[in-house]
């Protein structure tokens, strides 16, 4: 049994896959912006709470899929946290609805500066199909300052996953910090 | 005169397939008493526009879908929750978009508007600005000794929709739960008004994430039956590959999710990384992870692309592969079974008087499925299997939820090799007309009603549903402990985008 096992994990091999390489343009700029601050306080990880402010759905998806084996963000330093108070970064779907901008402001307030906002999908960028209507105020920025935005309707987990990368390698402190660890 | 005789006496207006028969206020209030006493026609789903409300009802027995609408006087119509509790729901969020008040309403309090908006009722014919400042919740009533209340969200812990849940709890047992909902709200049906059924799809397409097909579906074929279009074979087929397609995705992520609310993470990664494959599959074969917009009116708006059957029959093999040893642990873990078997149990009476559909209702003793009776589209020319089960428990909508996935396996691999060949959309062309369509997702009956002039939607709504189920969740987690409420809203899984348009 535990041969057979081990055959099969020597012929399969593991199932989860290579990250994806980050942007160096976006993680340089970011980079220079968080330099002073976010590099003394937060280690080589980054805590995500995640917002929902009007999406249908999809977005949530496939951000849930970064948590399976295939991408399994943990390894990268990257977890979900399930409070705003926690957290480095807020990922924020969907436009923001007039009735979730309360919730979206008090989740932004609570999170302890400095702090990154990650704007998933076409809707949050801009409101996407649902831009025009009375009951939404707009894109994630109409409400909170946005760092960095997801393309896609939903984005692909590998898209998102891309983001988060490029947020850690930015936030990555000097080699004499991590000598000093 | 029984309730359904009452309807078939009533004035029938144009509408596709199923004509709406338009009742006086009286023949409604006549009809409304009839069913208090007549449990034969279902509530499905119930809407209104500036001018009627609407009802859709569904006879389980011969699959008898039955449309009836109501003119408002005064902004009044008489309420039909006394007979279908179902409806009290509907009439809340009725009263909050068109302004329509339900006279004798078992529930009469806001359900969507939560006081922010800028003009109310935001689709009456001519809304007023909205000029005061929100007011607090007004929450169900409860009396006893030792009582505590537990507000939950909007903002959950989990990356789940927000929502609010106000639990009372006595020491750990679940009193009552009330969900309030409509934080998502985006205005969704009036967006749709004066655009083409084409470019509404969109909206259609995006009511709820997870349905998104399901509900494109329905909305496809209400804009189709207005218009008397019907979409050539290989879309109908093609519709149902999509469909089942979303079927086992969603099922396989939500049986994950709710094993690993039990803490057995080893099974969730396992269901999980199969709906990965499976949406890499669907991606490679159709363009798109999720098939957004893949459905549209007239047709479908993607073909199979080459290599795309091989690998979507791939991913079911592996699954099928390892379906057994997975079943396997769930039957045999004593652990998991002690979580699931028992808890949030839905009583066959309380699903016979809401009639859930989908999963839910099968877990609950209800057979209903759209796909068998009344049927649509390519469904008519194929068996569904449906197994049901009594026991209403968590336990239950697992089982219920892992016998559609190897139904909807075996589906697949009926339909993919005998697509039919030929055109993949019908044009559609700018009339007028009125028309119904439904489909079944994977929460169960989803219909869609739209009427066009002269080629734009003047009025359209889309019921999902989790209109009917979230109720249910509300009275099936009680006398269940609050670390057991995760397992219980997993298992039903409503939607909270889908209700909140």
């Amino acid at each position: 049994m535990a041969w057979r096992t081990m055959w099969r994990a020597l012929r399969d091999g593991p199932a989860t896959e290579p990250a994806p390489a980050a942007d160096p343009l976006l993680a340089e700029s970011l980079a220079a912006r968080l330099h002073a601050a976010a590099q003394r306080r937060l280690g080589r990880g980054l805590a995500i709470r995640q917002v929902d402010s009007g999406s249908c759905n999809g977005c949530e998806l496939e951000i849930h899929m970064l948590g399976n084996i295939v991408y399994d963000l943990e390894r990268l330093g990257l977890r979900f946290v399930a409070s705003p108070r926690h957290a480095d970064v807020l990922l924020v779907t969907g436009p923001v609805t007039r009735n979730m901008h309360d919730a979206l402001m008090r989740s932004w307030a609570a999170t302890p500066d400095p702090k990154f906002v990650v704007a998933v999908g076409d809707c949050a960028i801009d409101g996407g199909v649902f831009k025009g209507s009375s009951a939404i105020i707009g894109g994630i920025d109409a409400a909170v300052p946005v760092d960095a935005f997801v393309r896609g309707c939903p984005p692909t987990p590998a898209a998102i996953l891309e983001v988060l990368c490029t947020l850690v390698e930015a936030n990555t402190p000097p080699p004499e910090r991590v000598r000093r660890m | 005169m029984n309730a359904r005789t009452l309807l078939l006496t009533a004035t029938a207006e144009p509408c596709a397939p199923v004509p709406r028969r338009q009742l006086t206020g009286s023949q409604w209030a006549a009809f409304v008493a009839a069913l208090a006493q007549d449990s034969s026609l279902e509530l499905r789903a119930m809407w209104a526009d500036p001018l009627n409300v609407y009802a859709v009802f569904l006879a389980p027995e011969d699959g008898t879908v039955m449309f009836a609408s109501v003119p408002v006087e005064l902004g009044l119509y008489q309420a039909l929750s006394p007979a279908r509790p179902s409806a009290a729901l509907y009439e809340r969020m009725i009263h909050d978009l068109w302004g329509h008040s339900a006279a004798d309403g078992l529930d009469v309090r806001p359900f969507l508007d939560h006081g922010n908006w800028t003009a109310t009722p935001p689709l009456a014919t001519r809304p007023l600005p909205n000029l005061t400042a929100p007011e607090p919740k007004e929450f169900l009533p409860v009396e006893g000794e030792g009582l505590h209340r537990i507000p939950v969200g909007p903002v959950h812990a989990g990356i789940i929709e927000p929502g609010h849940f106000r639990f009372t709890a006595q020491g750990e047992i679940i009193v009552r739960l009330e969900a309030r909902l409509g934080y998502l709200h985006k205005g969704t049906l009036g967006l749709m008004q004066g655009k083409s059924p084409r470019v509404a799809a969109r909206f259609a397409a995006r009511l709820s994430g997870d349905s998104t097909v399901g509900h494109a579906i329905a909305f496809a074929r209400a804009a189709e039956a207005a218009a008397h279009v019907l979409p050539p074979p290989r879309a109908e087929a093609l519709r149902c590959v999509f469909a089942e397609v979303e079927r086992i995705a969603n099922h396989l992520g939500d049986i994950g999710a709710i094993i690993n609310d039990a803490a057995f993470a080893l099974m969730q990664a396992r269901f999980v990384w199969h709906r990965e494959q499976l949406l890499r599959a669907t991606d490679t074969a159709f363009g798109h992870r999720l098939m957004m917009d893949a459905v549209v009116p007239g047709g479908v708006s993607v073909d199979l692309a080459p290599g795309g059957e091989e690998r979507i029959i791939q991913v079911l093999d592996s699954l099928a592969a390892e379906w057994d040893a997975l079943l396997a642990t769930y039957d045999n873990s004593a652990s998991l079974a002690d979580r699931m078997v028992s808890t949030g149990a839905l009583s066959a009476d309380l699903a016979t008087s809401f009639a859930p559909g989908g999963f839910i209702g099968r877990a609950s003793g209800q057979a209903a499925d759209l796909r068998r009776v009344p049927g649509y589209g390519h469904y008519r020319d194929i068996d569904v299997e449906m197994p049901v089960l009594t026991t209403g428990d968590v336990d239950a909508r697992v089982r219920i939820r892992m016998a559609e996935v190897v139904e909807s396996t075996r589906l697949l691999r009926h339909i993919l090799p005998r697509l039919p060949e030929g055109a993949l959309v019908e044009r559609l062309d700018a009339l007028s007309g009125e028309g119904l369509g439904w489909a079944e997702g994977f929460r169960g009956d989803i219909w869609h009603w739209v009427r066009v002039e002269g080629g734009q939607i003047t009025a359209v709504f889309m019921a999902d549903p989790s209109w009917r189920q979230w109720p249910l969740l509300e009275v099936a987690v009680e006398g269940n402990i609050v670390a057991d409420f995760p397992l219980c809203n997993k298992s039903f899984n409503c939607s909270y985008s889908g209700v909140d348009l």
